[in-house]
C-alpha cells in the first residue's frame, strides 16, 4: 500500500487509455458478431443435448392463444373472466361478512358489559369501541371477504399466464391513447392496490409511458373502493332483483363501473399524450409466456399472505385512528353542534352541487390517507348524528343512507366519486417516491379530483334539470 | 430492515478466506423473465424475505435467506432480463451485482421449455462469473411437452454444474442447495465455457484486456469487460467511472486503501 | 437468394415461417430484438394478430413474443415455408 496511493488516479488515466484504446478498435459490427455467436453457441450447444419428442406438445399454447387471443373471441372472453372474477368475489364474500359483522356486534356488547362493569367514562367507552373499536370492526367485516377472494382468484389468473394476453389484446387501444400495452397490467395490478400498481409501472421501460401509466393508475378501483362500489350498486342499483339475479345486476354495474373507469384512463392517457408527455408511443417487445396450470393451494396461501394480509393491516393501522378522530370530532362540541357537524355544514352546499352531501365529502377528504376507510367514516358521521343503532344487516343499512335523505343519484355519484377522485396517501407517497418530483406528484392528485368534481357535477345538474331525482 | 447491499462495504475478502463453519454466503439469482426465477426464490427462502429499491435505481431488490447444513444463505433475486448488455435499468443492476458484488455463487435460472433462448444470458453470465450454477427450471413443464434435457452433457459443455428443479413442486431444490454448498467452499472445480469469436474480434479482445488487467488487476473478469467496451457500452464505461470516482473520493476522506472492488479470493 | 424474395415479417402470414436476412432497426430495440432472438439466420413463425390486429405474436427460438407493426415492418426475411392452413384471420 503506497503512502500516496498512486494507483487511484492512474487508475482513472488508465480507464481512459483503455476507453481510447478500445473506441479505436471498436466497429459497427461488434455488437451483431458478439450476439451471433452467442446464439450460434446457444443453438449448438442446445442440439447436442436437447430432444424435443413431440412437436404437437409444443403448440398447446398457441392454440389455447388463437382462441384467447382470436378476433372474435378475444374480448368478449377477456370482459367474461372480468365478470366472473366480480361475480365470485361479490357472491362468495356476502355471507361471511355478515358473519363476521355480527360476530363483532357479538362481541361489541360484551366489551360495553365490560367498560359498564369498570364503571368506565363514557368518554373512554365512546373512544374505543364506539369509535375504534367499530370502525375496525367494519374494515374487517366489509373488506376482509372480497380480499380474501378477489386477490387469489386474480392470482390464479395471473399464474395460469392470462395477463399477458390482456395486454396482448388491450395494446392496439393503448397505442392509440399514446401508452403502452404493459399499462394495462399495470393496471390489473390496480385493481388490487393502486400503491403497489405505482411499483409496478416499473415494467414498463420508457419514461413517457410510465409516467402515464402512474398519473392513471388511480381510475382503476383498488381493493379500498370495491366495498364501496359493491354495497353502493348492491343496496341501490340491484334493489329491485332478488337473490341470484341481484348478484348479476350488482355485477354487471360495478364492471360498468370498472369499464367507465378504463375509458378515462384511455381519453387522460389521451390527452395527456397531446399535451404534457408529447411524443410518439417507444418500441415495444411482449413475451407471452406459455400457459401454466398454477399449484392452486400455494397460489392462494401466497396471495392471501402477500396481498389481502398486507392490506389489511395497512388499512386497519389508519381506519383505527381514524376512527378515534372521527369519533373525537363527532363528540366535541362548539356551540350547539359538533365540531363534525360544523365541518359537514361548511361541505354541504359545494357536496350539494355535486350529488353528494357533506357528510359523504367530509368521508373523502378524511379518507385520503386509505379508501378503505371512507365508507366507515361516512357511517360513523352519520350513525353520531342520527339514531344510535346498530348496523347487522343490509336493510338497515340502506334504512340509514335514506334517511339522510340519499337517492339512487348520492349512490351513483359516491360511486363515480370514488373510481375517479384523487389517489389515496400511500399511493401519492409512491408517486412522488418514483418520480422524485412535486410536479408530477401534484399532477397526479390534481387531475382525477378535477375530473371526479366535473363528472359527478354534470350528472347532478343534468339529473336535477331533467327532473330525474 | 438489513441495509440494502453495497457494493464497497462487504467484507467479502474476509469471508473468502475463512470459510468457517457457520459463515454466510451470498447467492444471486439471474434469469430470464417468466423461468420460474421468483418461485425459485419464494421456494428457497419461504418468507424470510424483504424488499426494497437498488440504490439510486427503481428497480426493485429482493433478498431472502435460507439455512442448509448449518451455512446460512443470503439470495439477491436479480431482476429477470434477457440479457445483459445494459439494455435497461434491470440489466445494469444485475450485470452490477455480478460482477462488481461477486456473490459466492450465481445461480442462472432456466426456462427447460425454451432453452435456446435461455441459454444466451447463461452464456453471457459464464463470461462474466466463474462460479456459476445452472439451474434448469419448469423440468416437469418439460415432461409435460416431451423434451428431453440431458444434463450431464450440458454441464460437460458448459463447464460448471447443471441442476433440473420444478421450483414450483419443490423438486431438485435439495440438489441444488447441495451444488451451491460445495460451489460456496470452493468444492467444485470450474471451467466456464467462453465463446470463441473471429479471430479479428479475438485479437483486439486479447489487446484490450492486457490494458483492462494492468488497469483494474483481476477484479473485474477482464475479457468479458474488454468485449464490452469493443462494444461501446456506455452504460458500463459510466459505472466503471462512478466506481473510480468514488473511490478517489474515499481515499481522500479516510487514507485508507481498501479495495475497490472485492478481492478474489 | 436474390433481394426480391425478402420481405418484411408485417407481410406474413399466420402459418408462415420467415428466415431473418437483416433489421433495419437501431439502438436499443435492435439490441433488444437480437436479444430476443430476432437475429440474421434465425426462423420466425408468424402466430396470430391480435383482436384488433396488431400487434401480432410471433414464435422465435421456442417462445412467443408480440411485436407492433413498427418494429416487424423492421424485420426483414426470406418466406422459407408455411404450416398446414391454420390461419384464423
Amino acid at each position: 500500500m503506497g503512502p500516496m496511493n498512486p494507483s487511484i488516479p492512474s487508475k482513472r488515466d488508465g480507464l481512459k487509455t483503455l476507453l481510447n484504446q478500445a473506441q479505436a478498435l471498436s466497429d459497427d459490427f461488434t455488437r451483431d458478431e458478439v450476439i451471433a455467436q452467442i446464439h450460434q453457441t446457444g443453438k449448438e450447444i442446445c442440439h447436442e443435448s436437447i430432444r424435443y419428442n413431440d412437436a404437437e406438445k409444443m403448440m398447446r399454447s398457441e392454440k389455447l392463444d388463437r382462441i384467447l387471443t382470436s378476433k372474435i373471441w378475444g374480448f368478449p372472453i377477456m370482459l367474461a373472466m372480468l365478470g366472473v372474477v366480480f361475480w365470485i368475489t361479490i357472491a362468495g364474500a356476502n355471507i361471511p361478512s355478515s358473519m363476521l359483522a355480527e360476530l363483532f356486534s357479538w362481541i361489541e356488547g360484551y366489551l360495553t358489559l365490560a367498560f359498564k362493569a369498570i364503571h368506565a367514562p363514557d368518554w373512554l367507552h365512546g373512544v374505543l369501541v364506539l369509535g375504534l373499536y367499530r370502525g375496525l370492526g367494519w374494515v374487517v367485516s366489509v373488506m376482509l371477504p372480497p380480499m380474501a377472494i378477489f386477490f387469489p382468484v386474480f392470482a390464479l389468473l395471473e399464474n395460469f399466464g392470462y395477463l399477458p394476453r390482456v395486454a396482448f389484446n388491450m395494446d392496439r387501444l393503448f397505442k392509440g391513447a399514446g401508452g403502452h400495452g404493459k399499462q394495462s397490467l399495470t393496471m390489473a395490478m390496480g385493481f388490487g392496490c393502486n400503491a403497489a400498481a405505482i411499483m409496478s409501472t416499473r415494467i414498463i421501460e420508457s419514461p413517457r409511458e410510465r409516467m402515464m401509466a402512474i398519473l392513471t393508475n388511480n381510475f382503476v378501483p383498488c381493493n379500498g373502493r370495491w366495498p364501496t362500489l359493491i354495497l353502493l350498486a348492491s343496496l341501490f342499483m340491484a334493489a329491485g332483483y332478488t337473490g341470484g339475479a341481484q348478484t348479476l345486476v350488482t355485477a354487471s354495474v360495478v364492471m360498468g363501473m370498472v369499464i367507465i373507469g378504463i375509458i378515462v384512463t384511455l381519453a387522460v392517457s389521451w390527452a395527456l399524450s397531446k399535451t404534457a408527455l408529447k411524443g410518439v408511443p417507444t418500441h415495444y417487445t411482449l413475451e407471452l409466456p406459455p400457459y401454466r396450470r398454477p399449484k392452486f393451494w400455494d397460489t392462494i396461501l401466497r396471495s392471501t399472505l402477500d396481498k389481502s394480509l398486507f392490506v389489511l393491516k395497512r388499512a386497519i393501522i389508519i381506519a383505527a385512528p381514524a376512527g378515534v378522530i372521527t369519533w373525537i370530532l363527532a363528540n366535541i362540541m362548539v356551540g350547539d353542534m359538533s365540531v363534525l357537524e360544523h365541518v359537514v355544514a361548511f361541505l354541504d352546499p359545494f357536496a350539494k352541487a355535486l350529488g353528494l352531501d357533506g357528510f359523504i365529502l367530509m368521508a373523502f377528504i378524511l379518507g385520503l390517507p386509505a379508501n378503505e376507510i371512507v365508507l366507515p367514516i361516512l357511517l360513523m358521521g352519520y350513525l353520531s348524528t342520527g339514531a344510535m343503532l346498530e348496523i347487522e344487516n343490509l336493510t338497515e343499512l340502506k334504512q340509514l343512507f335514506l334517511d339522510h335523505g340519499w337517492t339512487w343519484l348520492t349512490a351513483l355519484n359516491m360511486m363515480l366519486f370514488s373510481l375517479l377522485h384523487y389517489p389515496c396517501g400511500t399511493t401519492l407517497v409512491n408517486i412522488y417516491k418514483e418520480t422524485k418530483s412535486f410536479k408530477w406528484t401534484f399532477l397526479s392528485f390534481l387531475i382525477p379530483t378535477v375530473l371526479a368534481i366535473g363528472v359527478t357535477f354534470a350528472i347532478a345538474q343534468i339529473a336535477r334539470a331533467m327532473g330525474w331525482v | 430492515m438489513k441495509p440494502l447491499p453495497s457494493t464497497h462495504t462487504h467484507p467479502r475478502s474476509l469471508k473468502q478466506h475463512k470459510k468457517s463453519d457457520d459463515a454466510t454466503f451470498r447467492i444471486a439469482l439471474a434469469g430470464n423473465p417468466n423461468t420460474g426465477k421468483s418461485t425459485l426464490f419464494n421456494a428457497l427462502t419461504g418468507l424470510r424475505q424483504h424488499t426494497g429499491n437498488w440504490p439510486g435505481k427503481t428497480v426493485i431488490h429482493a433478498e431472502g435467506t435460507y439455512s442448509y447444513n448449518g451455512n446460512s444463505y443470503t439470495v439477491i433475486d436479480l431482476p429477470g432480463t434477457y440479457s445483459l448488455f445494459s439494455n435497461s435499468a434491470d440489466e445494469e443492476v444485475a450485470r452490477d451485482c455480478i460482477i462488481y458484488e461477486k456473490p459466492d455463487v450465481t445461480v442462472v435460472v432456466l426456462d427447460a421449455t425454451a432453452m435456446e433462448r435461455n441459454m444466451n444470458l447463461a452464456l453471457q453470465v459464464l463470461e462474466m462469473a466463474d462460479r456459476v450454477v445452472l439451474c434448469i427450471n419448469l423440468i416437469d413443464e418439460a415432461k409435460k411437452k416431451g423434451i428431453h434435457i440431458n444434463e450431464k452433457r450440458l454441464s460437460k459443455q458448459l463447464g460448471v454444474p447443471v441442476v433440473k428443479t420444478s421450483a414450483r413442486n419443490r423438486e431438485g431444490l435439495s440438489h441444488l442447495q447441495k451444488v451451491i454448498k460445495e460451489m460456496a467452499y470452493g468444492k467444485i472445480n470450474t471451467n466456464p465455457y467462453r465463446i470463441r469469436y473471429s479471430d479479428e474480434l479475438e485479437e483486439k479482445i486479447s489487446a484490450i484486456e492486457e490494458t483492462v488487467l494492468s488497469t483494474f488487476g483481476d477484479r473485474l473478469p477482464s475479457r468479458w469487460v474488454a468485449l464490452r467496451l469493443l462494444d461501446g457500452d456506455q452504460s458500463l464505461i459510466d459505472s466503471l467511472q462512478h466506481r473510480i470516482e468514488l473511490r478517489r473520493k474515499e481515499v481522500g476522506a479516510h487514507g485508507t486503501d481498501e479495495p475497490l472492488y472485492p478481492v478474489e479470493a | 437468394m436474390s433481394q426480391s424474395h425478402i420481405i418484411p415479417l408485417t407481410e406474413g402470414l399466420p402459418g408462415q415461417t420467415i428466415r431473418i436476412h437483416h433489421l433495419t432497426l437501431e439502438g436499443t430495440m435492435r439490441r433488444r430484438l437480437l436479444d430476443l432472438g430476432f437475429v440474421p439466420g434465425s426462423d420466425v413463425t408468424v402466430l396470430q394478430r391480435s383482436p384488433l390486429g396488431d400487434p401480432v405474436a410471433f414464435r422465435v427460438i421456442h417462445t412467443t413474443i408480440a411485436l407492433r407493426k413498427e418494429e416487424s415492418s423492421q424485420i426483414y426475411g426470406e418466406l422459407i415455408g408455411s404450416e398446414k392452413n391454420e390461419t384464423t384471420t
